[in-house]
């Protein structure tokens, strides 16, 4: 059972925590210029982060322990493939979800 | 004029968010379930939500409340899950810096990676966008998003009921992310950034608190801007 004092104060202090973090640049630094070096990391956040974030959970899901699955892979492939040469992201998606459900039933 | 455009483009952004009502329900309901199930009340529940609105840290904090760490390492682990915010922000202030404050920290409660994912790809895609048509557009991305995850947590905190693996739930939220950044491979040095980010995380997948995240991050926005620099410097710079 999760101690109702602890949960408070993990509520709270991730809000807080997760604000600042959300709000430390647009906040602070505003309307003044950033160095160009910096302007041009930025522009690569998005492509990297994501990916970097769910790259783990394609290869390695927690649902299948930890095991590469085919159905999740081929899925990952297909929702990419059909984003990469359509550029409609609900199609993308779409595609990604049926293609791991029809995995998921051939394969019992 | 200025507030028509705002306007308009906040339906565009509304629209644009709107493939995301298909994840954020399911994944909503889920954080929801496993919350009761861990103990907390629908009211606890709908304030973490609320206050905190990040899936994958307040699903971290969850489980380490579970395993009864101490307070100090639930914290810092979930704020590491979400230091990303913290990119997501420097990488917007170019776009957004120069807004009024409070529209400012209204968009910084209201970034996660679905709102910045469509709101930097628009304006990126569209660089001639006004600052409060970009606010009007980021704000208008993230409506079918946030008030779906409040709902739907409470929603799954009433339910109660466990969702069976076979939905294989966990996979929503790869699957569009993926979606998404397809589009945005737009230059090579973008293609890189993604490839260089990826591999270093597999290979950074032990290191504690989700830092592998930010580690190969940070090795993918450089590589990224030194294949665009040398690319420039030769003269030779995608579109």
């Amino acid at each position: 059972m999760i101690d109702k004092t602890t949960l408070w104060i993990v509520i709270i202090g991730l809000g807080l925590g997760s604000f600042m973090l959300r709000f430390v640049f647009t906040g602070m630094v505003g309307e003044r210029a950033m160095p160009p070096w910096l302007l041009r990391h930025l522009r690569y956040t998005a492509v990297a982060v994501l990916p970097a974030l769910i790259a783990p959970q394609v290869l390695w899901p927690s649902a299948t322990g930890g095991e590469p699955d085919p159905a999740r892979l081929a899925a990952a492939a297909v929702a990419l493939a059909v984003g990469l040469i359509t550029k409609n992201v609900l199609g993308a998606m779409i595609s990604g979800g049926l293609t791991l459900y029809a995995m998921l039933y051939l394969l019992g | 004029m200025r507030t028509t455009t705002a306007k308009s483009a906040y339906v565009r952004g509304v629209i644009d968010g709107s493939p995301f009502i298909l994840v954020i329900i399911p994944f909503a309901t889920l954080f929801g379930l496993l919350a009761v199930e861990a103990g907390l009340s629908v009211f606890e529940t709908l304030a973490f939500s609320i206050v905190v609105i990040a899936g994958a840290a307040q699903f971290t904090a969850l489980q380490l409340m579970q395993e009864n760490a101490p307070t100090i390492v639930v914290l810092a682990s979930a704020l590491a899950v979400n230091l990303r915010m913290a990119m997501y922000s420097a990488s917007l202030t170019p776009y957004i810096g120069a807004a009024p404050i409070w529209q400012r920290a209204l968009a910084a409660y209201l970034t996660v990676d679905q709102s910045y994912i469509v709101g930097i790809a628009k304006f990126e895609k569209e660089p001639q966008m006004t600052v409060p048509e970009r606010v009007g557009y980021f704000l208008g991305a993230v409506t079918p998003v946030v008030p779906l995850w409040y709902i739907f947590t409470g929603v799954g905190a009433l339910l109660g009921a466990q969702v069976p693996d076979s939905w294989a739930l966990d996979f929503a939220i790869p699957i569009t992310f993926l979606a998404m950044i397809a589009p945005m491979f737009r230059t090579l040095p973008h293609v890189v950034a993604a490839f260089v980010a990826v591999v270093v995380s597999l290979l950074c997948a032990s290191v504690p608190y989700s830092l592998g995240i930010i580690i190969a991050g940070l090795a993918g926005m450089i590589a990224g801007a030194r294949l665009e620099k040398r690319l420039e410097t030769k003269g030779q710079t995608a579109p």
